[in-house]
């Protein structure tokens, strides 16, 4: 399908780097609308960025820089977003971050009294990245409620660390941090139980996923490429077919930039 | 008997039974939770009664009548 073009685009493209040095570690905190990202942001950077319903609400993407055991990390803060798929204009730029942006670890933070739901993201980041975690926050409101979350079942069934906090009293913060390093720096290496595609779906997955490779050199998620372009995401399919894959990522990628804290 | 989730009046619950939808928006309505099999209330209805909020999975989410009559729900008593 972009056959034609390959060769110019070797030559044309050099997959810019997101952000400037990655000699920092950097480290995504992702989930559903108000689960409280901004708040653990803020609780690793010692900001203050806006939290709560109105006007907290995080419309661009964040950044603060943190230390754990003397390395300095790169915290991104990003808007609430349902879904990797279907996504609404302002989800974008989450979208674009966990997909293109490839954080050293990817924070799913959840709602613990929604868990159900909040797992409909967590598997879409779980697809796309090994390095990622889940954290249960608001676990205080959970607990109010009555609801009990089986963390050892949790663990085992999603391969990947879980931890339950809550970021407005700083319960269970000591031990995010600890889980963010130690996957940042592959101490741990979780592993997600992915899901399966079907047979004939996977096939042409397969023999899509090298053409995009071959065609944008250093790609990340060309397996989710691969998918939008067999839903007929007409814009994605757009930006393959003129060789602008790249530039409309990274120019998501920067407009996604909020100021630097 | 099925009727449309835009039929549904405040206060009332239903199960969804099937989204007739396609493509982008259907897997859109299912990434809010609004799966076949899931159960659904509303919660408030604006003044010109679109669009309308749903409670759907413990969360609320408005949705406008081009998509909730595309939705048919059976009542739960
Ligand atoms: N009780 C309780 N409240 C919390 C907790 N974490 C966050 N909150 C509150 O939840 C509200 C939303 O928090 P934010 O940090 O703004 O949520 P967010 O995920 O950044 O929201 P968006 O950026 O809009 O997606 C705020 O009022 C917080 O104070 C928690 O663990 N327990
Ligand atoms: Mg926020």
């Amino acid at each position: 399908m972009f056959g034609r073009k390959t060769k110019n685009q070797n030559l044309n493209f050099v997959q810019i780097e997101i952000l400037p040095s990655r000699k920092t570690k950097v480290v995504a905190l992702a989930g559903n609308p108000n689960t409280g990202k901004s708040t653990i942001f803020n609780r690793l950077t010692g900001l203050k960025q806006h939290t709560g319903n109105w006007p907290g609400k995080t419309v661009s993407r964040a950044e603060g820089e943190f230390i754990l055991n003397d390395e300095k990390f790169l915290l991104i803060d990003l808007p609430g977003t349902y879904s990797l798929l279907s996504t609404s204009e302002d989800e974008e730029i989450a979208r674009d971050f966990i997909l293109f942006g490839n954080p050293d670890a990817t924070v799913i933070v959840c709602d613990a009294s929604a868990l159900e739901r909040n797992l409909n993201l967590a598997f879409q980041i779980m697809q796309i990245t090994n390095r990622c975690l889940l954290c249960i926050n608001l676990i205080d409101e959970a607990k109010r409620k009555g609801i009990e979350i089986d963390k050892d079942v949790l663990e085992k069934e999603l391969g990947i660390p879980v931890i339950f906090t809550n970021a407005r009293s700083g319960e269970g913060i000591d031990e995010l941090k600890e889980k963010i390093y130690a996957i940042a720096n592959r101490i741990i290496k979780p592993n997600p139980r992915k899901i399966h595609l079907r047979k004939e779906i996977q096939e042409k997955v397969d023999k899509l996923k090298p053409l995009i490779e071959k065609a944008f050199p250093g790609i990340y998620s060309s397996e989710w490429i691969a998918l939008r372009l067999l839903e007929g995401d007409k814009k994605i399919r757009a930006a393959v077919e003129n060789g602008n894959l790249l530039e409309m990522i990274n120019k998501g990628l920067e407009n996604g930039n909020g100021e630097l804290k | 008997m099925t009727k449309k989730l835009s039929e549904l009046r405040k206060g009332e619950k239903a199960m969804i039974v099937r989204v007739n939808l396609n493509g982008l928006t259907r897997r859109r309505l299912f990434d809010l939770g609004f799966i076949p099999g899931t159960i659904v209330s509303v919660l408030f209805e604006s003044p010109l009664g679109d669009p309308v909020a749903y409670l759907v999975r413990d969360t609320i989410i408005a949705l406008r009548k081009d998509e909730s009559e595309k939705i048919e729900v059976e009542l739960i008593n």
